[in-house]
């Protein structure tokens, strides 16, 4: 790892705290709000890929649980990580690395569909299969209980990988990092 | 005194530096030339940020590429990408700690440099919030509380006012160290006791800041 | 301006070690799910309002803690009393605000430089495969370029707004993330330049 490897991942981590200020866009019928952190966590795996894109949100979890605001809605400090969602936040570090991986693996053949499909496979199966179960234990509810309750924020999450998908495509072409001299 | 012996620089297979040769004693140096002509890459040669694709750059007929970063300072355009700290101070003492100085003697020259420009006001701000000019003086106090024997400044004037431009000058001035500039802004280069003219890759003019920036100015109207 | 959560005092709980407070609420945490029942939660409710009390932490710190969960925490009551009853219910609920309280505990009497310098001490004993000056160094450069790359996005944001697509994500990530991205290098060779490996 190199040091422009360790400001990539300290600019992406920023960059995501950043987006907690991106105003929250509620989508009509589900009404449920669209932040765009959580698309900044896609855009760090599709553009840094695993390694870097993982500690990036690493990094960022890191500076939440030390007390700063960065999470959407000013939240932060250890509490994040002892509520009913915290199994997302881990869940982030995981999508971010599995989109990167994904992405790393398909680099010269990826196009618009596939970058979607990666961003769909990390961002939303593999994040909701930490944060369900996880929400189920610290809640003491069922599986299904769980799934049921967090099935309206889904198509929120498709739509940030539709978005997300698509930045990784631009700068894919614009100013790639993953293919770039490894 | 720092020579480059036929140093060619070449980047995804285009060539930035072409057989660069010269030696440079004097104590002020400037560099011009267009967008692209090579100078900046010349610039981050000086201290080992770039390094040649063939040839050698040596300070005092060494070539470790450690020593020059050592004993070369480089101050950037933009004081934003150069300060790497939240708070001046720390900013100050990151270059130290790499060099695996004693903690008092890190305190004391962090004291004297701010002490040195009237910064001692800055001490515990955050970087961030400075001004444009403040921020440019921390990066130069950065750089020369490693105590480097040259300082290579690219384009340092571009993002300051007038008022802030005069100051880093009149700073400029008073350095002990040898300082090579590279600058669009020719009146910065005024008095210097040399200055080379890049395009395209390599040096069309060499000598007395008098002559080579007429010429420059003169080539840039036709 | 980056601020944290802290609120300023001098209490004990303020002077503690933040090592020690983190790892005070890390056996509070284990022992609510490990020894799951009443009991425990009775106590850790007494500890944690001691905690506050000590700290001189109003009802109001207590309040804008829980806050952020409340609708979450709401949801979960209505489920348990729909699909267990209100017993469980009351449980869930409140050992999640005891966490949650806890945890705000720490955040509110440490200041972010106390945990930085926490874990520059930590890093010390550390093995000699961790890479720390880089972990230290990730840490202060993602604290210095947020209030920066914040000020890049409203710079961004003014220039689409120009242009009527200020609610586009795509005009608003794509200039964020390539100027970002773009200043990496010089950045990286500042770091170089000032000796570090």
């Amino acid at each position: 790892m190199q040091t422009r490897d360790v400001v990539f991942i300290a600019l992406f981590a920023a960059i995501i705290a950043a987006l907690a200020v991106f105003p929250p866009i509620t989508l009509p019928v589900i009404a449920v709000p669209i932040t765009a952190q959580s698309l900044g966590v896609m855009l760090a795996g599709g553009i840094l890929g695993a390694k870097r894109g993982g500690l990036a949100v690493l990094l960022l979890l890191v500076l939440v649980a030390i007390g700063l605001p960065l999470l959407s809605g000013g939240r932060g400090g250890f509490g994040v990580f002892l509520g009913p969602t915290a199994g997302y936040l881990a869940g982030w570090v995981v999508a971010a690395f599995l989109i990167g991986y994904l992405t790393e693996r398909n680099w010269t053949r990826l196009n618009y569909v596939l970058a979607f499909l990666f961003c769909v496979v990390g961002g939303v199966v593999a994040l909701y299969a930490i944060g369900v179960p996880w929400s189920a234990y610290v809640a003491k509810v069922s599986l299904a209980a769980a799934f049921t309750g967090s099935m309206p924020f889904v198509p929120g999450d498709i739509v940030k990988a539709l978005i997300a998908a698509a930045v990784i495509m631009i700068v894919k072409r614009s100013y790639p990092i993953i293919g770039a001299r490894a | 005194m720092i020579t480059f012996s036929d140093v060619s620089v070449e980047k995804s297979g285009t060539e930035i530096l072409r057989g660069i040769d010269l030696t440079i004693r004097e104590r002020r140096v400037g560099v011009i030339g267009r967008n692209g002509s090579g100078k900046s890459t010349f610039a981050r040669l000086f201290n080992g940020i770039e390094v040649p694709t063939s040839g050698s750059v040596s300070l005092d007929a060494s070539g470790d590429p450690k020593q020059l970063r050592r004993h070369v300072g480089f101050v950037f355009q933009n004081p934003d990408n150069q300060i790497v700290y939240p708070i001046v101070w720390e900013d100050l003492e990151f270059g130290l700690k790499n060099l695996g100085l004693p903690r008092d003697e890190i305190r004391q020259r962090v004291d004297d440099v701010l002490k040195r420009f009237g910064l001692q006001h800055l001490r515990d701000r955050f970087t961030h919030q400075l001004s444009g000019g403040e921020k440019q003086m921390v990066a130069l106090a950065g750089v020369l509380v490693m105590q480097p024997r040259m300082i290579v400044f690219d384009e340092p004037t571009t993002l300051l006012d007038l008022w802030n431009k005069q100051m880093l000058m009149a700073a400029m001035e008073e350095l002990e160290q040898h300082i090579v500039v590279v600058s669009h802004d020719l009146e910065l280069l005024k008095g210097f006791d040399r200055v080379l003219h890049f395009d395209d890759g390599v040096i069309i003019e060499d000598g007395e800041p008098g002559a080579v920036i007429a010429n420059y100015v003169a080539r840039s109207r036709c | 301006m980056l601020t944290d959560l802290y609120v300023t005092g001098d209490s004990p709980v303020h002077r503690t070690r933040p090592v020690i407070k983190i790892a005070a609420l890390i056996v509070l945490c284990t022992s609510l799910f490990a020894f799951e029942g009443r009991e425990s939660l009775l106590i850790s409710a007494v500890i944690v309002t001691a905690g506050f009390a000590l700290a001189g932490l109003k009802a109001r710190h207590a309040w804008q803690s829980l806050r952020p969960a409340l609708w979450i925490l709401i949801a979960i009551f209505a489920v348990q009393v729909y699909l267990a009853d209100l017993a469980l219910a009351a449980f869930v609920v409140s050992r999640f605000a005891v966490l949650i309280l806890a945890a705000a505990l720490v955040t509110l009497t440490t200041t972010t430089s106390q945990f930085v310098d926490g874990i520059g001490a930590a890093l010390k004993h550390a093995p000699a495969w961790v890479p720390k000056a880089r972990i230290a160094l990730a840490i202060s450069l993602c604290i210095r370029f947020i209030p920066l790359i914040r000020n890049t996005f409203g710079e961004v944001r003014q220039a689409q707004r120009a242009r009527g697509l200020e609610r586009n994500f795509l005009a608003l990530l794509v200039p964020l993330v390539v100027r970002t991205l773009k200043s990496a290098d010089e950045i990286s060779q500042a770091i170089y330049a000032r000796s570090f490996d």
